[in-house]
């Protein structure tokens, strides 16, 4: 189902919980609203799932106007973070409730409530767990569960907060999988609302960044991060090293050096921001890559971490602490120890005009 | 001398025997022994002492005066009255108990503190003092006295005086044992079952009720037995007339006045069986609701 959110502005008391939020959800589209906590991202969800209503604005449901339509006509399920899951209720009643509370006329046959729940315990592959009550089950059975409860009542829109917030690391990347497949196996169009920029990015054909009430940016995973158009957007999805600077003629100045600046912008102060990734370690005495705008003067490592295949390492570049992800064979190949110092290569840095106001993750 | 020997070996004790392992809450055997005897004697002087002697005091004069005192007619009255008391005030309150407890655990309202205070009000003030307020308003001195004259009713030293005063003094029972309860269980699963189509009347006899049903009854058990013990408020608006407005402890403590002990005994050991009964249903809830609280950690 295609759902348009037009203007939806909310309120509580005199905070502006949502400002004047306007996004186009596609059908069969999994979007995930990414943001901190307090930018918004889930009241939007509870007002798509109708338990709140926007104080101004509009959501279409497939053209119609939500506020016109009944519950059953807006066909939709949500998963909650914690499940909600009925504890007096078996995990047949809990998956059963949305069929049986319907009113007669519509409410299927007590076989077909039992066939309908049975398939949907094959589907989260909990078959035989129908008498268990959600207290014997574990965490990543219980969210299978709450699907199942969501799946029922045969929705067009899915709403998901904060769906794997609960579960441990495994658990959470096999369901993310397995939710990733389910989604592509129906019809559904599916809402997630996560604070977790790794999960948006590796689950969602789009992403709505949230902050502050407002949607800072739509996109696929790719874009978002790659083009990502304001700062809290850069900051948001991954860890940042910035720098302050002065654009003069579309070159920026960041300390004694002076760097290229692929996008427009007005002459002026201006802030750098480079991925720790594309921060890459030289040798003090590499020759070759000198001539080379991007590489800063010397820099001396502070820390070094290794974790797994990476190391992480921490340099002092004048008063800046500067963080920079590597390859673990790279250090081991370059001796990265803790008081050494090496040149560096800042690659793919992205400038931001500096603005009074810079929205900045709470 | 002895003392001071003991204290100066112990060093050398500790030396030669292995180091007693003490758990670090655990207090000495004897001091338990002691906290524990301390703790039994005061049960049983002040709980089980009482209640041997009210039975053995109501079966003093034998059987017969027993079951005669609670045969005789004013005593029947008395016994009607009380149940007929707790028959109007626990579902009212229940109703009311539950109708607060929903509103103030599942919606934001002005005005919330304040009903939350007022529910607390019974606890905090004197019975009497609730039974004087309804005498205040509704005797025939009061503020509505003179209306309620013409119109023919009668609210003090009648039944509906008895009923009023007990409802007040029985109000938070429910509600107190439902609201830590539902504000625990939170509004998610009630969302829950919005969402999924269900309408108000459903939410709350299948999802609101089915999960708060222990407390509710646990709330029921505590508030019936106040309404069948009330001696205060009821004393002040119920005037004592014998075999109308006397209610089991009133019919006790006249009895006793008019020193037929055995009689007096007879009456009380009906109540102390009732409340008996309250505790074991009481016990046997509380077991229950351990059992599904143990379940809940697997």
């Amino acid at each position: 189902m295609r759902i348009e959110i037009e203007k939806v502005t909310k309120r509580l008391g005199s905070t502006l919980v949502i400002d004047a939020v306007s996004l186009e959800i596609r059908e069969r589209e999994f979007i995930g609203l990414l943001g901190p906590s307090g930018s918004g991202k889930t009241t939007l969800l509870r007002i798509l799932a109708g338990l709140e209503f926007a104080d101004e604005g509009r959501v279409l449901f497939g053209g119609r106007d939500g506020a016109t339509l009944t519950v059953e006509a807006r066909q939709v399920g949500i998963v909650f973070q914690h499940y909600a899951l009925f504890g007096h209720m078996s995990v047949f009643e809990n998956i059963a409730f949305g069929l049986k509370v319907r009113p007669r006329a519509s409410r299927p046959p007590r076989r077909e409530i039992a066939a309908t729940v049975e398939r949907l315990l094959q589907l989260v592959q909990l078959e035989g767990f129908g008498s268990r009550f959600p207290q014997q089950l574990s965490g990543g059975q219980r969210q299978r569960v709450a699907f199942a409860r969501a799946l029922a009542t045969k929705p067009k829109l899915l709403l998901l907060d904060e769906p794997f917030g609960a579960l441990d690391a495994k658990v959470r990347v096999d369901l993310r999988r397995w939710l990733r497949e389910l989604h592509d196996a129906t019809a559904l169009t599916t809402v997630f609302v996560t604070h977790d920029q790794e999960e948006a990015l590796a689950l969602a054909d789009r992403v709505a960044i949230m902050a502050g009430g407002r949607i800072e940016q739509v996109g696929t995973p790719t874009e978002v991060y790659e083009a990502p158009q304001t700062p809290f957007v850069y900051e948001f999805l991954g860890r940042t090293n910035a720098f302050d600077c002065v654009i003069a003629d579309g070159r920026a100045r960041i300390g004694d050096k002076s760097f290229p600046v692929e996008n427009k912008l007005p002459d002026g102060p201006a802030v750098a921001f480079v991925r720790p990734h594309d921060v890459i370690l030289r040798h003090l005495d590499d020759l070759e890559p000198s001539a080379d705008a991007t590489i800063t003067s010397a820099a001396s490592v502070r820390v070094v971490t290794v974790l797994g295949p990476k190391a992480w390492v921490e340099l002092s570049l004048g008063a800046q602490v500067i963080a920079a992800e590597v390859a673990r064979e790279v250090a081991t190949q370059l001796a990265i120890a803790a008081g050494k110092s090496y040149k560096l290569q800042l690659r793919l840095p992205r400038f931001f005009q500096k603005e009074a106001k810079v929205s900045r993750p709470e | 001398m002895a003392d001071g020997f003991a204290l100066a070996r112990r060093p050398d004790r500790g030396m030669s025997a292995p180091p007693r392992v003490r758990l670090p809450l655990s207090e000495p055997a004897l001091m338990r022994g002691a906290m524990l005897a301390l703790a039994l004697a005061f049960l049983g002087v002040f709980l089980v002492l009482p209640l041997t002697v009210v039975f053995a005091e109501a079966f003093s004069q034998g059987a017969r005066v027993y079951f005669a005192a609670l045969t005789e007619p004013e005593a029947i009255a008395a016994i009607r009255l009380t149940v007929l008391t707790a028959a109007i005030c626990v579902p009212l309150n229940t109703a009311f108990g539950l109708a607060a407890a929903w509103s103030i655990t599942k919606f934001e309202f002005p005005g919330k503190s304040l009903l939350l205070t007022l529910i607390d009000l019974p606890f905090s003030v004197s019975p009497v003092v609730a039974g004087l307020v309804y005498v205040l308003l509704f005797g025939l001195q009061g503020l509505f006295g003179t209306w309620l004259v013409e119109h023919g009713i009668k609210i003090i030293f009648a039944v509906p005086g008895i009923a009023l005063a007990t409802l007040f003094v029985t109000l938070p029972f429910v509600a107190r044992e439902l609201i830590p309860l539902m504000d625990s269980q939170g509004t998610t699963q009630e969302e829950a079952a919005l969402v999924l189509g269900a309408n108000g009347r459903q939410t709350f006899l299948r999802v609101t009720l089915p999960s708060i049903k222990w407390g509710l009854l646990y709330g029921v058990l505590l508030c019936n037995g106040r309404a069948i013990g009330e001696f205060g408020a009821v004393a002040v608006v119920s005037g004592h007339i014998i075999g109308l407005t006397n209610t089991m402890p009133l019919h006790i403590e006249v009895l006793y006045n008019d020193y037929a002990f055995a009689a007096s005994f007879a009456v009380a050991s009906l109540l102390t069986l009732m409340a008996l009964v309250t505790l074991a249903m009481k016990t046997i809830l509380e077991w229950r609701v351990g059992r599904a609280a143990a379940i809940h950690v697997h």
